[in-house]
């Protein structure tokens, strides 16, 4: 086998034979590290992992993510964060310790269809994700476009070191939000700025298997701003 | 057993089938990923004449609540022949017959994919028939099992499947409608190449222990052959114009 260290794999293909931790995407199977889903796998140090194409959000701690408010309780809120578990928002988190839910109120904060930016706590196996709005940056989102695009792209759109980010949000004046669950939210006072983002995103979208795309998005933003 | 009478030549002195294809080969195959754009992953095959559509979702949310598993995802397939798919029309409603292969192609599939992973959720298989020709769940699961890839659902292994069979007491690779019809014996197979596993194996007819390992290693032979198309038909959507 050739000891590139970046390649294209599909299920099922053998990445490597060698002593390598199994990271994300890869199986062990009696020495064999296998890829278990279509991506670009990546041997780096000791650890084997492959980069998903494809696929849906699987929520992981610490990620930020957008979300949409789709219902509540009496003690906390759902919200669809794109992705097959729907995230707990408790009242507790917006209120505070002191929160009395007789007598607040959880529309008066978020109601149906409020967009957020939020942060997962805590998700394991036998819970839906847990997440929180009490953060600097976060919270709820009053102004700016949702654009939707394949969660696996999400690290495309940031680039190196952000750099894909910073170039769109430099030629356009825009405050982008990217969320790891595939949701971004646009927002700009020059609605021309703000649709030239939204195209610079969704360019990123369709075309995240090109080389140079950061030039090529850069190329894109400057060629139509006269 | 022993196979219908007809006057239908088999196979011939050259060894050359009724439809001239030599005794280990398949039909033209030829696959095609992410083919449609509401499912989360599909794939469309065109094994010999039989065209099929498979589309899957998930994982999602289970509906009804009460199929969800706590421990582990579900996985839940649905096989559905059109009823213009074959000569006379079909019924539409599920048959006794698509409801088995419904049943076969997800207990083919539950090996390779990696459910456990997405406890409380289900994922769906799609199969859609368009056009029968013999070996449809052979057909269907090889298209299944690239729409599974496509979705981006973790898999152990790529699942390939493929028939094996015996008309004119010579065992053959990839029965078609009329061999199935007529022939001695039909054993579709379902493989996963690289974990050297079978998943699906099913027999309709008779074979001698020394027929039935020689089916078998034919089989396989024939499931590796369909790997590589399917590997092909998700490079072409996923590295295409990226270069490796």
């Amino acid at each position: 086998m050739a000891d590139s260290k970046r390649r294209y794999v599909i299920p099922g293909d053998v990445i490597t034979t060698g002593p390598y931790r199994p990271e994300q995407n890869v199986i062990l199977e009696d020495k064999k590290i296998i890829a278990t889903t279509v991506g670009i796998s990546e041997i780096y140090d000791d650890t084997v992992k492959v980069i998903p194409l494809t696929g849906m959000y699987i929520p992981k701690s610490q990620d930020l993510v957008i979300g949409k408010i789709v219902s509540h309780s009496s003690l906390s809120w759902e919200a669809d964060i794109n992705s097959c578990y729907v995230g707990m928002l408790p009242a507790s988190d917006v209120f505070g310790r002191n929160f009395q839910p007789d007598t607040d109120e959880l529309t008066s904060k978020l109601k149906k269809g409020d967009l957020i930016a939020a942060r997962i706590v805590n998700f394991d196996r036998s819970r839906d994700p847990l997440i929180t709005i009490a953060d600097r940056d976060l919270g709820k989102i009053d102004s700016g476009e949702l654009v939707k695009i394949a969660p696996s792209k999400v690290p495309r759109l940031i680039g190196k070191h952000g750099t894909m980010i910073q170039v769109i949000e430099m030629a356009t004046n825009a405050t982008i939000t990217i969320g790891q669950n595939g949701l971004v939210v646009v927002a700009c006072d020059n609605p021309d700025g703000l649709l030239k983002a939204k195209k610079a995103i969704q360019m990123v979208d369709e075309q995240a298997h090109m080389a140079n795309l950061t030039d090529k998005v850069k190329e894109m933003l400057e060629s139509n701003s006269e | 057993m022993g196979g219908r009478e007809s006057d239908l030549v088999l196979l011939d002195e050259n060894g050359i089938r009724c439809d001239g294809r030599r005794v280990d080969e398949t039909r033209k195959i030829s696959i095609k990923a992410g083919v449609l754009k509401n499912a989360n992953g599909s794939a469309y095959i065109e094994f010999g004449d039989n065209k099929i559509l498979a589309g899957v979702f998930g994982p999602r949310d289970v509906h009804p609540k009460h199929m969800a598993d706590t421990d582990t995802g579900i996985l839940r397939c649905r096989y559905h022949m059109s009823p213009f798919s074959v000569g006379e029309r079909k019924n539409p409603a599920p048959s006794r017959r698509e409801i088995e292969i419904g049943k076969v192609i997800k207990e083919a599939l539950r090996p390779a994919v990696m459910l456990e992973k997405f406890p409380r959720t289900a994922v769906d298989v799609f199969v859609e028939v368009l056009q029968a020709d013999g070996g449809t769940r052979c057909a269907a699961l090889d298209a299944a099992s690239v729409a599974l890839a496509d979705a981006g659902i973790p898999m152990r292994d790529m699942v390939s499947a493929c028939a094996a069979g015996k008309v004119a007491d010579t065992i053959i690779l990839d029965v078609n409608n009329e061999e199935d019809q007529a022939g001695q014996a039909d054993m579709p197979m379902g493989y996963m190449p690289n974990l050297k596993k079978i998943t699906l194996l099913q027999l309709d007819g008779v074979l001698t222990p020394d027929e039935f390992k020689k089916c078998v290693e034919t089989g396989i032979e024939g499931c590796k052959l369909v790997y590589e198309i399917q590997k092909q038909a998700l490079k072409d959507k996923f590295f295409a114009n990226g270069g490796e």
